[in-house]
């Protein structure tokens, strides 16, 4: 007699440096589905898990930041592919988690489209944004932009797939690393996401995904000295000024975004990729 | 002074076996036609011309001769899919087609490098590693614009032109149909491309593959042919657009054919680039500028370094150099991944190169010439270098477009760039001086459009390539190579 | 008493590097080339654990590289720690193989010039063929080339008949002007052979390094002095690398070079790869290290 056969439940863990392991603190957090269809035990990440994280972004940084503008594009155009690969699996977690059918196939397009609008910016955005400056003196004069090092990235709390890749793009587009916390009430995509960059050969250390709550990580994610900027998605004014106080501690550049940065074709924009760049002028003389 | 035997000797107990890039995989056709409205069909005449491998003299196979009605079937598809789908479809999604053009050229990449050695003589570590890699590369460059044209011209949008022809050479082939269709197709145009008499194939398996893409039919069209069908492209007078990479003479035809007619056309033409030695330069990686320069693709660059200026205080030891590095230069069967200098591209070609050899010959040039065999069949030419030639040397002023290099020297440096314009010509210059100061000064009074400093023949889709003076105008890569393919519209109500 | 200073771009010898490269060494050439090699090997074991009972073994393996496989040669010397130039000696008799010691305080090169000649002096009078020194990198790179100079040419006259190679250590370094730099001058003062490394530091040979000093070789041949030799040590395992190390000698040297007498691979593990590939080349088959013995 054939019972129906018993599906082998997945595991759901942090991306840290390239892996996938469990909180250090072993703690996790319940989710559930709307419909109280299905549960899962989510990793709640800690501040030691930051740390470890941060220190992993930081170990990527200088080569991520040295590979060409072409390789890193080539790298993202990958991920859109391997991401193109997982429609499905995607859409069943939207589905989980209360998205509708239709919304669900939509912020899947919308998903892998984004990364392809951004893997297309990877070695254009230096062009628009650099320039050669007529100095009033005999000297050559150019700016750069260059990637501020390592980002912490808020992830908006609304939305578990597109509002999350819409945060980190740019952000790594733009040569960074990252260190992110997921949506806490949507992370089932989280996970799957950071399995798609694995696969995708994205570098260990380049996007870091933690799950957990925003609450208790928001304070390390804005201290920590060792992070260069603050990308934070929401409108708390608590928060926003906790994390814009915190941040001052060692100057990191704070950005505050809302919906219109995440949702819709006005998200998709070069000057997403300027909140974590620095702009470098040299001047050289020019002469015999 | 006569050239002595160099101090080193190369030709070594110890020599390489042949090293052949396997051409088994290669499955070409005996026939090759013309690729219109997403079909393949022969010419309405039934005309085919053949290709050669212009290492063997072998026939490769035959491709289609497009004739008039073939032109204007393919303009006509090309302005039908203009008007009904490609201008009309969303810019992501035009991206998005040109993205896997570029991935199936990756995915093809062995069976293209072949081909194209084979059908035009270069060599295959040349067609490996640098001619397919870019032109791949030059589609995932502009697949990015498609949709982010708002961005590329402050307070302009910028529209499609509409059809363009497009005219191609054969010393890049597949790379140049690339700086051809990536731009074009990602401002929104669509197109008829002309490949070169001699070296159609590559452009044959890119038909093949924009249709495996799934590119609405009649966006690209290739029509294969000599320069009757180009002629009959150029002055089709449904084309909104003239793109044309060759000789400056035809570049000059075209521009008397299309006066008045109010059409845009940009021209990438010829070149005798001056490559400028100064004593502080690292000389060892000079001399390797130097060999990159003019001997790379068997000086069949219209960018070649062809004109070398050597500052006199080291002008001995680079020439001596130059002549030792010239011994150590495989000339050969361009399939052997040993080769560095491959076949000429064709018989015409060659007695050209010959032709102005004995012209340096006769206006008293001193040819030194590396002591390589060549192969009996085929067409090759032997690294050839002319010393005690100046400016008024018909070698030094005219483009030979083959491993011939002009030597002089020069002592100060106004001395030098004075005679590094004096040419009608304003393509591309090199310059060599461990001086960071000079490179910017240098490069600056330089008339040229590309300028490699401590560097030569350095591609890459996002830098803008083109010409000053006789050499074209237009720009091809980057920003600027966008511009060429669009109108640029103010907005309204300024 | 840098004369003149010559002046390396760094992503132009890359390039030249990724060039020869490229060569594609294949069937009898590849025969001839690894055979080349093997003759061309400096054996070494450099360890503060060595004893005569290791270094017999080193010897015996120098000589019997592969019984199984008849008509290979052996390798060009052993390498060894000063104190062990009597035993290598005693076990190279008569084979062909030469002595090479390391000498003057290796490998950081930190005493006073009278306790490296002493040391000098003893190798070669237990018999050293071979002296490999080290410069003193600290007075190189804060400018005093004088002394650096002054103590390889004081180092060659103790060397007396041995030859003396000269150890830059290219990784301390750093930059490819003072890998040309130092060649110049160990050769202006009196080098037999220029040596890239230690192979007690990172990085150690590197084909870019090695380039450059064949460069300097060129030159100096070219501008009348004598022909010196060179040696890349450390970093070298793979009979691939040490292939591409002989294009890069052909191509730029030339047939002179091509010869143990002028270059050598300062290697430990090179041996087996070069033999196991030989042996690859003759049955078709690809090899394991387990065939091979290990001294």
């Amino acid at each position: 007699m054939m019972g129906k056969r018993l599906d082998v439940r997945k595991t759901h863990k942090l991306f840290i440096g390239g892996r996938f392991p469990r909180s250090e603190s072993g703690r996790t957090f319940r989710w559930e589905a709307p419909d109280r269809a299905a549960t899962a035990n989510i990793c709640r990440a800690s501040r030691k898990d930051f740390r470890d994280a941060v220190t992993e972004a930081r170990g990527a940084s200088a080569s991520w930041a040295g590979r060409t503008a072409y390789n890193r594009a080539q790298i993202l155009y990958r991920c859109a592919e391997i991401l193109e690969g997982r429609r499905a699996q995607f859409r069943e977690e939207l589905r989980a988690q209360g998205t509708s059918a239709a919304a669900a196939r939509k912020e899947v397009a919308s998903a892998i489209d984004l990364l392809i609008y951004y893997a297309g910016w990877a070695d254009k955005y230096g062009q628009l944004f650099s320039r050669v400056n007529p100095v009033a003196a005999p000297y050559f004069n150019f700016t750069v932009l260059e990637a501020t090092g390592v980002v912490a990235v808020v992830a908006p709390s609304e939305s578990g797939l597109l509002g999350l890749l819409a945060a980190l793009a740019p952000v790594i587009t733009g040569g960074n690393t990252c260190v992110a916390l997921a949506a806490q009430d949507y992370p089932l995509c989280a996970v799957s996401l950071a399995e798609t960059l694995h696969t995708a050969d994205l570098p260990a250390g380049v996007v870091n995904l933690l799950t957990g709550f925003r609450a208790e990580l928001l304070e390390p994610f804005a201290t920590h000295m060792d992070v260069n900027a603050l990308v934070y998605f929401g409108d708390d004014r608590a928060e926003i000024a906790q994390a814009e106080s915190c941040a001052a501690e060692n100057v990191k550049r704070v950005t505050v975004c809302g919906r219109a940065e995440w949702e819709g074709t006005p998200a998709l924009n070069p000057y997403a990729i300027l909140r974590t760049q620095e702009t470098k002028t040299t001047w050289h003389p020019i002469r015999f | 002074m006569p050239a002595k035997k160099p101090a080193l000797d190369f030709d070594t107990e110890w020599s390489y076996s042949p090293a052949p890039q396997s051409s088994a995989d290669v499955k070409l056709r005996e026939r090759y036609k013309l690729f219109i409205d997403g079909e393949f069909r022969p010419a309405e005449s039934g005309d085919y011309i053949e290709s050669i491998n212009p290492a063997t003299e072998e026939t490769l196979a035959q491709v289609s001769e497009a004739g008039a009605a073939d032109v204007d079937r393919a303009v006509a598809a090309a302005r039908e899919a203009y008007t009904r789908s490609w201008s009309r479809m969303p810019t992501a999604e035009r991206g998005k087609f040109i993205f896997r053009i570029a991935r199936m050229i990756q995915e093809r990449a062995r069976e293209l490098a072949v081909m194209e050695s084979m059908d035009g003589g270069k060599p295959i570590r040349e067609a490996r590693d640098i001619d397919i890699p870019l032109a791949a590369a030059h589609f995932f460059y502009y697949a990015g614009w498609a949709d982010k044209l708002d961005y590329a011209f402050p307070g302009r949008s910028a529209q499609p032109l509409g059809v363009a022809a497009q005219i191609i050479p054969w010393n890049f082939p597949l790379l140049m149909a690339a700086w051809k269709l990536a731009p074009a197709l990602a401002a929104g145009n669509t197109l008829v491309l002309k490949p070169a008499e001699t070296t159609p194939l590559t452009a044959m398996v890119l038909a093949e593959i924009v249709r495996e893409a799934g590119l609405p039919p009649g966006v690209v069209n290739i029509v294969t042919g000599g320069g009757k069908t180009g002629r009959l492209l150029v002055r089709h007078p449904d084309v909104d657009k003239i793109a044309f990479t060759g000789s400056t003479a035809v570049g000059k035809e075209i521009m008397r054919a299309l006066a008045g007619s109010g059409k845009r056309y940009t021209l990438e033409l010829g070149g005798k680039a001056a490559n400028i030695i100064f004593a502080d330069a690292a000389i060892d990686q000079a001399v390797e500028g130097i060999i990159t320069a003019i001997f790379y693709n068997q000086g069949h660059v219209c960018c070649a370094g062809s004109r070398l200026f050597v500052q006199e205080s080291v002008a001995a030891e680079v020439i001596e150099k130059l002549r030792e590095r010239m011994e150590t230069l495989i000339v050969g069967d361009p399939l052997d991944k040993n080769t560095d200098v491959g076949a000429i591209n064709s018989r015409d070609q060659l007695e050209r190169i010959h032709a102005y050899v004995e012209i340096g010959k006769q206006e008293g040039g001193e040819v030194y010439q590396s002591s390589c065999s060549l192969p009996e069949k085929g067409f090759w030419h032997v690294p050839t270098l002319f010393s005690n030639v100046s400016q008024s040397h018909r070698v030094v002023q005219e483009e030979i477009f083959g491993p011939v290099l002009a030597v002089q020297t020069f002592r100060t440096v106004d001395e030098v760039i004075a005679k590094a314009n004096n040419t009608p010509y304003g393509l591309s210059g090199g310059v060599w001086t461990d001086k960071g100061a000079k490179i910017f000064k240098v490069t600056r009074d330089i008339r040229a459009g590309v300028i490699w400093a401590n560097t030569f023949n350095k591609f890459d889709p996002g830098s803008p390539f083109g010409g000053y003076k006789e050499s074209g105008m237009g720009r091809e890569g980057g920003i600027e190579g966008l511009l060429p393919y669009v109108r640029l519209r103010a907005p309204r109500g300024r | 008493m840098l004369t003149s200073t010559r002046t390396v771009d760094q992503i132009g010898v890359q390039e030249r590097v990724a060039r020869l490269r490229a060569r594609s060494i294949k069937k009898e050439s590849k025969v001839q080339a690894l055979t080349l090699a093997l003759s061309m090997i400096d054996l070494t074991t450099l360890e503060g654990r060595d004893s005569p009972g290791k270094v017999r073994q080193l010897c015996y393996k120098a000589i019997h590289l592969h019984e199984r496989f008849p008509g290979l040669p052996h390798v060009a010397a052993v390498c060894v720690y000063a104190p062990m130039i009597k035993v290598a000696k005693k076990a190279l008799r008569g084979s062909g193989v030469k002595v090479a010691a390391v000498a003057t305080a290796f490998p950081s090169g930190m005493a006073d010039l009278e306790t490296k000649l002493a040391e000098v002096v003893r190798a070669v009078q237990d018999g050293a063929d071979e002296v490999d020194m080290v410069i003193s990198r600290g007075r190189f790179l804060s400018g005093d080339y004088d002394y650096v100079s002054d103590e390889i040419a004081r180092v060659k006259q103790a060397c007396g008949q041995a030859h003396l190679k000269v150890i830059l250590e290219t990784g301390e370094l750093v930059t490819l002007d003072n890998v040309r730099a130092a060649s110049d001058l160990a050769m202006a003062s009196g080098a037999d052979f220029i040596k890239t490394s230690t192979g007690k530091v990172q990085p150690a040979a590197t084909p870019e390094v090695t380039l450059v000093m064949m460069q300097a070789i060129r030159d100096f041949h070219r501008e009348g002095g004598k022909r010196v030799g060179l040696k890349p040590a450390g970093g070298i395992s793979k009979a691939k690398q040490a292939i591409q190390y002989l294009v890069m000698l052909r191509e730029t040297l030339g047939q002179a070079w091509l010869t143990p007498d002028l270059f050598r691979f300062g290697a430990s593990s090179l041996a087996n790869d070069v033999l196991m590939q030989i042996v690859k080349q003759s049955t078709g088959m690809y090899q394991s290290p387990g065939y091979f013995s290990i001294d």
